[in-house]
């Protein structure tokens, strides 16, 4: 934090009245932004814990005097609740299953582009990198047709192999893996660019060392890439983690939570209790679920990251 | 040998998946421009019977247009006012000396782990409260200030030399004066960045418009289309259409601005 350079300093000591003119100047430059924030953030972030120890649903929504503290009451009820148990099941599966799938693609698209043989670099970047900049309730449109069980791309192609066709987003066993493959399509360019980065961090003298030491590709790759990667790779593991725990809109406007809750996820249950049922005490206990999973993944990422040192 | 046995298998590798990344978006734009009815059946590569019927009608029958000024609109404004807001707020944690500044920001950067859902539902109240639900204000209110957008100004604005606003001070000029004309030029790239960030950020958005929007003629171009997808499920190249028109800004801003955009999201990415 050495931000204030020295000489900067002398000079204003030197001058007290500037001085004065800079703090007055900090604060108005501050305060649109900062105000912003503790209104439409801050505040509402703890009257959300709040909300969590009351009952506040439909009738106190019309009539504040409804509203009761019942302690940790809606903590309780998440827990006896089956659905709450689908949703969080849900939730980490599609992270811990459909996170680490995107990264791996993402670094193997980085790889592919980063290749020394490579060429027209910047046009895979690009196409790669397009679903990205997309809208998701756009692609969702062509991605469900995709996805049809009768017309579908995907199942024509499975019956010119001679498989069966599979009701991508009907069938309990495979609407979460749908969406899955969803995600990773639409989010591993974003990964991509992070990677293709990071390598051209990596001095290339140390591959041509380990090349001239006679190291295979795969010998150069596992003991000089990645481990020289590993901060770019506990970053974009990080990211995609939180990305992957606020799932919300490919089950919303995909399967609509469906087929009998196989893609509720954490986040959809939150919308569905606050603003479908207005049962907002309960809902805002399912937001602290939420939070309290982001800060659980941070934490065991970033230990992963300082962990046994290689 | 090898090396061209490993670069042709490379370069095959690398077309595969460039077609699987472009083939939804192909289809889509196929399908929107296929008469009704012909995008049903075997997925085709160019449109049978091209017509451009599709996007008439979702002008016409469906009223996309309102849509996109929303759309467009909101985008817009929430891009002009958080970038004032969050490059005012960086420039003055980068530069300006006031006791307790670094106290403050690191204050700040613990906000950066707290999801935005957790907000949502009392903002919602709160906007209620404030008569903003169902208004273009309540979609635009949140997003005026970010903390990510004040993290990545003030990062870029420590490059700014501390002698250009020691020379400007000597001159006369006044903070806000040195601000609005030293430091907000020197901040372009950045501003550029985060504007395109922020624009497509906001375009995109879904759940934040879905809660707080209930009139369907205030509705964002996604909220539009996951309403319309139920109605018109019978129609798929019209929904087609409507997900082209909602998509194509986008992508052409990051077509014609890809260079500032990919190098801001890893300059900020790396030092983040």
């Amino acid at each position: 934090m050495s931000a204030a350079g020295a000489p900067a300093a002398d000079a204003a000591s030197a001058a007290p009245v500037l001085a004065v003119r800079e703090r007055r100047a900090a604060r108005w430059l501050l305060a649109p932004a900062l105000a912003v924030i503790a209104v439409f953030f801050a505040l509402p972030i703890l009257a959300a814990l709040a909300l969590s120890f009351t009952d506040f649903d439909i009738y106190a929504l019309g009539d504040l005097h409804f509203l009761r503290f019942v302690g940790l009451d809606n903590y309780g009820e998440l827990l006896a609740s089956p659905r709450f148990w689908t949703a969080l099941r849900n939730t980490l599966v599609f992270t811990l299953v459909g996170g680490p799938l995107s990264v791996a693609v993402s670094l193997a698209a980085a790889l592919a582009v980063s290749a020394r043989l490579a060429r027209f670099r910047a046009f895979f970047r690009t196409v790669f990198f397009l679903p990205t900049v997309t809208t998701l309730v756009a692609v969702a449109v062509v991605w469900r047709y995709l996805y049809h069980p009768r017309e579908g791309l995907l199942n024509q192609m499975l019956a010119t192999l001679g498989i069966a066709p599979v009701d991508w987003l009907g069938d309990p066993h495979w609407a979460l893996p749908s969406l899955i493959l969803l995600a990773v399509w639409k989010n591993f360019g974003f990964n991509m660019i992070l990677f293709v980065a990071g390598l051209q961090a990596i001095p290339a003298q140390l591959h041509e060392a380990a090349a001239i030491d006679g190291a295979s590709a795969w010998r150069g790759l596992r003991d000089v890439t990645l481990p020289l990667l590993a901060p770019t790779l506990v970053f974009v593991a990080v990211m995609t983690a939180i990305g992957h725990l606020q799932l919300f809109a490919e089950p919303y406007v995909m399967t609509g939570g469906g087929p009998s809750d196989a893609t509720l996820s954490i986040v959809l249950l939150m919308y569905e209790e606050g603003f479908r049922w207005w049962n907002m005490g309960q809902a805002a206990a399912v937001a602290f679920v939420l939070f309290a999973l982001i800060l659980v993944a941070t934490a065991v990422q970033l230990r992963w990251a300082r962990g046994p040192a290689r | 040998m090898r090396r061209r046995a490993a670069s042709l298998l490379l370069h095959l590798g690398l077309c595969l998946a460039a077609l699987a990344t472009l083939l939804p978006l192909w289809w889509m734009g196929v399908a929107s421009l296929s008469a009704p009815g012909m995008a049903a059946g075997a997925p085709a590569w160019l449109p049978r019977h091209p017509t451009l019927a599709n996007y008439a009608a979702i002008f016409t029958r469906l009223d996309l247009a309102r849509y996109l000024l929303n759309s467009t609109l909101l985008a817009s404004g929430v891009t002009a006012i958080s970038l004032l807001l969050n490059s005012a707020a960086g420039y003055a944690f980068a530069k300006l000396r006031f006791a307790g500044r670094d106290r403050l920001f690191r204050g700040l950067l613990v906000g950066l782990v707290v999801p935005a859902q957790v907000a949502m539902l009392p903002l919602f109240l709160l906007l209620k409260e404030l008569g903003l639900v169902n208004t273009y204000g309540g979609v635009l209110v949140p997003g005026m200030a970010s903390i990510f957008g004040i993290f990545l100004m003030r990062q870029y604005a420590l490059s700014v030399p501390d002698a250009l606003l020691d020379a400007a001070r000597v001159d006369g000029a006044g903070e806000l004066r040195i601000y609005a004309t030293v430091v907000l030029p020197l901040c372009r790239p950045i501003l550029v960045t985060l504007g395109i960030f922020t624009f497509m950020g906001t375009w995109n958005d879904f759940l934040w418009p879905l809660i707080v929007l209930t009139d369907d003629r205030l509705y964002t171009l996604p909220v539009a289309l996951a309403n319309l997808m139920g109605e018109h499920a019978q129609d798929p190249e019209l929904m087609m259409a409507g997900a082209v028109l909602t998509v194509l800004p986008v992508l052409l801003l990051f077509l014609a601005l890809q260079r500032s955009y990919l190098a801001g999201l890893t300059a900020g990415a790396l030092k983040g």
